[in-house]
């Protein structure tokens, strides 16, 4: 029992992450209808870049605030000078130009960085507090809840309270009508796959300390275990990317903690199959009329 | 009275292939003037090309006196050129109120964008009572009220309206003209209205232009459009 | 049957003749300058030809799945893992070469209806959600079973000698040339048949337009699921021939990176053109290739050569994949058809014939 009660609250750390990468996914799929696959290589190199920054001055945040910044930046970057020129005629297009961009970063990263594992601390302790004789979770733990619950937070906020977030549904769910009504919508775009981007670097800089430390592929198999995460929220439930990676979460620490940590990848492609099969449309799937 | 919108040798068409030809067009201000003809002849293609939706393969846009040539369809709100495009385009997953705020969002002037807000709620009472329900609830004509009503939050000179009628019961849609003319009289708004719906159209409009093909095939005032049963006949099909 | 009918099926069926006799033809033709090439190469470049062959066997069964049926795998790395670890196992047990291949093809193959089946179903991004779940999750397995598959050390592949009879001094990288290349040229003749005749138009269909296909009466479902089959048994033997040409397998040989190589390959050299196939399997061998002998060149320190050895390809691979999949989707094998195309026409623009844009397909 106690295992078990350790196993939940570790999934469900994990699970933020996830949660918050799916999130991601399913930002830049309902603004682009583009399932971003380069989205982990990004988030990688605004860890390395964090990373590096962390050390060269001494002081982790600093190095948190970069890979965030960079994030931005990143997402961006990728929209306006790779994405928009895609041609959409095909959906497989925008896929393998995404690839191509894992290709290229995972490489930059491995010529620049070398492709050993490097450390990634951080200022929290991974030890986790006794409760009532149960290790339950450590301060790295509370700072991953905080951080995406804040993140997460913000964005409800944006989207719904602010006018730049009513520019960016609009243009998502009706760009003609919105150009129609003076709403710059490729600006807006833009701004989509900004943030997107730095909420996926926030999910790398939370969960690259808990892996094998920083590493050009390290995101692969947290790409792989968001993707499933939103696939089982439905692609185009933000509500559904974050309840996905909770079930995501607990999944994989479950596996690992009764089956071993080797079967845990393959219970991922196990839900991914089984979801895929039996309800391609999530488990949150509503019907979007769009602009009538 | 002075042309607001006026167009020559105005060809557009999609991929090459020109639907419209040479329109030549004026639209005085403070008038509506109805676009009238049969389906596929261009009428929508005409509102698209104006609105900088659809860019022209040839001729001249004037509103106010600029040449609109070039312009990017976000501007046009800001000069004062408002499209209710055909279907609506009433955002469905957005709420009425939404709808209405994405409206006035490109205003600078951020209180009158609210007095304009809060003077569409008046007018339209319909829209007041429902402003926190989602664009798919409302019936065809609450959401061409709030299509309009959109538009009219960003205080537009000139509306081009795609069809209103479609779709909607005949008492609705005569509440529509009547609007459009309690608009035309009191601000002074100035209407190109695109309609399969000659009477009403007709009812309301100071000017009429026919089109057939693609081009212009008769431009008069209203009264002798009504009057006119030959032309009625050749192109309006009654 | 009619006489229409009977006279259609008589005209279809010289048709199959003619083309089968066609691609057996230019097979043999292609297999003698094979041969021929490598009595004249030197032994490296002998291996570098061999690795070709292997990489052409999977190229070309993933351009009949991509190019051909608008499938988007990025799991075929790991079908090559499939086909590889097969092969060692069963070297292992006894060292039967073509029992061996011939086993390795038929696992892939049955872990290739698996996945296609469920592939099938799948369309856009879920597609290739899905298999580049199993191009991630597939190299773990070596690390479950570790017994068997011996983790990350890997296996190694035992491999006879070439046979007493071509004589005692034939030269090792000759001989692995041959295995290659034989299963490349036969994967390559199987291919053309299989998609120039009705199998290939229906692929095509599917691709282009699924519910006309439907339409048509073509049976979608497994339209997908045997070009997935298809695509599996030849990346399987592809694995294969590549575990005999390293005489090792290992996790590592199997990145995710290999399955975006195999995509990029093809979409560089050409979807839905088997010549864009064998642009990919030599693109595949010579990117490396040149890059090393770049990093060779230039004054580094071992350790920055190491670094841009593993790496410069990928970089331009990726950087060239985005450009030419931003320019022309089609592939280099489409901007040389363009370019036909483009004389064609003015040719007849010339000639003042209003002749029919004869449009290759």
């Amino acid at each position: 029992m106690d295992r078990f009660v350790f196993l939940t609250f570790d999934g469900l750390s994990r699970g933020a992450v996830y949660a918050a990468f799916a999130l991601a996914l399913v930002l830049i799929w309902r603004a682009a209808r583009i399932v971003n696959f380069a989205q982990g290589a990004m988030a990688v190199a605004t860890a390395y870049a964090g990373y590096s920054v962390a050390s060269a001055t001494g002081s982790y945040w600093l190095g948190f605030a970069v890979a965030l910044a960079g994030g931005l930046l990143l997402g961006a970057a990728v929209e306006r000078v790779v994405m928009r020129f895609v041609d959409h005629s095909s959906p497989l297009n925008g896929v393998v130009v995404a690839l191509g961009l894992v290709l290229v970063i995972q490489a930059v990263l491995g010529m620049i960085y070398g492709n050993e594992f490097r450390p990634a601390e951080t200022p929290f302790s991974r030890d986790a507090y006794d409760v009532g004789g149960i290790a339950l979770l450590s301060d790295f733990d509370l700072f991953v809840f905080g951080a995406v619950f804040a993140v997460v937070g913000l964005l409800v906020l944006l989207f719904t309270r602010t006018a730049v977030g009513l520019r960016m549904r609009a243009s998502a769910f009706a760009p003609d009508v919105s150009r129609l009504l003076g709403v710059r919508v490729s600006g807006m775009l833009t701004l989509g796959w900004a943030l997107a981007a730095g909420v996926g670097s926030l999910a790398g800089m939370l969960v690259i300390p808990t892996e094998l430390g920083l590493h050009p592929n390290a995101m692969d198999i947290v790409f792989v275990s968001s993707f499933t995460a939103a696939v089982v929220g439905g692609l185009d439930s933000a509500v559904g990317a974050v309840a996905g990676g909770l079930i995501v979460g607990l999944l994989l620490s479950y596996v690992s903690g009764y089956l071993g940590a080797t079967v845990a990848p393959m219970a991922v492609l196990v839900l991914l199959l089984v979801v895929l099969l039996g309800r391609p449309g999530g488990l949150f799937a509503h019907g979007k009329e769009r602009a009538a | 009275m002075t042309a607001l919108l006026e167009t020559a040798e105005l060809t557009a068409g999609y991929g090459g292939a020109p639907v419209l030809h040479d329109i030549r067009l004026a639209v005085p201000e403070g008038e509506i003037v109805a676009v009238l003809g049969a389906n596929g002849a261009g009428k929508t293609t005409l509102l698209r090309t104006l609105s900088g939706l659809l860019r022209p393969i040839r001729g001249r846009v004037s509103f106010d006196g600029t040449d609109l040539r070039g312009t990017r369809v976000e501007q046009m709100v800001r000069l004062g050129i408002a499209h209710v495009p055909e279907g609506r385009g009433v955002v469905t997953e957005l709420t009425v109120d939404e709808n209405l705020r994405l409206g006035g969002l490109w205003r600078r002037d951020r209180k009158d964008a609210q007095r304009a807000l809060d003077e569409v709620y008046e007018l339209f009472e319909p829209l007041a009572r429902r402003r926190r329900h989602p664009g798919h609830q409302l019936s065809g004509g609450e959401r061409q009220l709030l299509a309009v009503g959109r538009a009219l939050v960003g205080r537009p000179r000139l509306l081009l309206l795609d069809e209103p009628s479609l779709g909607l019961a005949p008492r609705i849609t005569a509440q529509i003209m009547a609007l459009l003319r309690t608009l035309r009289d009191s601000t002074g708004l100035t209407v190109l209205l695109v309609e399969q719906n000659v009477r009403s159209a007709l009812s309301v409009a100071d000017r009429g232009v026919v089109m057939a093909l693609g081009r212009v095939v008769a431009t008069s005032d209203a009264a002798t459009l009504r009057g006119d049963d030959d032309l009625r006949h050749a192109y309006l099909g009654f | 049957m009619t006489a229409v009918r009977e006279r259609e099926t008589t005209a279809a069926a010289i048709r199959r003749e003619h083309r089968l006799r066609k691609h057996l033809a230019l097979t043999l033709l292609a297999a003698a300058a094979i041969v021929a090439l490598t009595y004249v190469l030197p032994p490296f470049r002998n291996y570098q030809l061999a690795t070709v062959g292997a990489y052409l066997c999977v190229t070309a069964g993933l351009t009949v799945l991509v190019g051909l049926n608008g499938q988007l795998s990025l799991g075929h790395g790991a079908l090559m893992a499939t086909g590889a670890y097969t092969l060692a196992l069963m070297q292992d047990a006894d060292p039967n070469l073509p029992l061996s291949i011939a086993v390795a093809v038929l696992v892939t193959t049955a872990v290739g209806a698996v996945v296609g089946l469920a592939a099938a179903r799948l369309r856009g991004p879920y597609l290739a959600g899905l298999t580049l779940a199993v191009a991630v999750v597939v190299p773990s397995i070596t690390s479950t079973f570790d017994t068997t598959f011996n983790s990350d050390q890997g296996l190694s592949v035992a491999v006879d000698p070439p046979p007493l009879a071509l004589g005692y001094d034939f030269p090792y990288e000759r001989w692995q040339a041959w295995i290659a290349w034989t299963g490349a040229l036969l994967t390559m003749l199987l291919l053309a048949n299989l998609t120039r005749g009705r199998f290939g138009r229906n692929l095509k269909a599917v691709r282009d337009d699924e519910a006309a296909a439907r339409l048509a009466g073509i049976n979608v479902g497994r339209t997908q699921v045997i070009a997935f089959v298809v695509s599996a048994a030849c990346a399987g033997l592809g694995g294969a021939l590549f575990a005999v040409l390293a005489q090792s397998v290992s996790p590592g040989a199997f990145p995710l990176t290999l399955s975006l190589f195999l995509v990029m390959a093809i979409v560089i050299g050409g979807l839905g053109r088997l010549s864009g196939a064998v642009w990919g399997a030599v693109l595949l061998v010579a990117l490396p290739a040149s890059t090393h002998s770049v990093t060779d060149s230039i004054d580094v320190s071992p350790a920055v050569a190491q670094r841009l050895e593993g790496n410069l390809p990928l970089a331009i691979f990726g950087v060239v994949l985005i450009v030419v999949m931003l320019a022309a989707p089609g592939g280099i094998a489409s901007l040389k058809e363009r370019f036909r195309h483009e004389k064609s026409k003015a040719r007849a623009r010339r000639a003042r014939r209003a002749g029919p844009d004869n449009r290759l397909q």
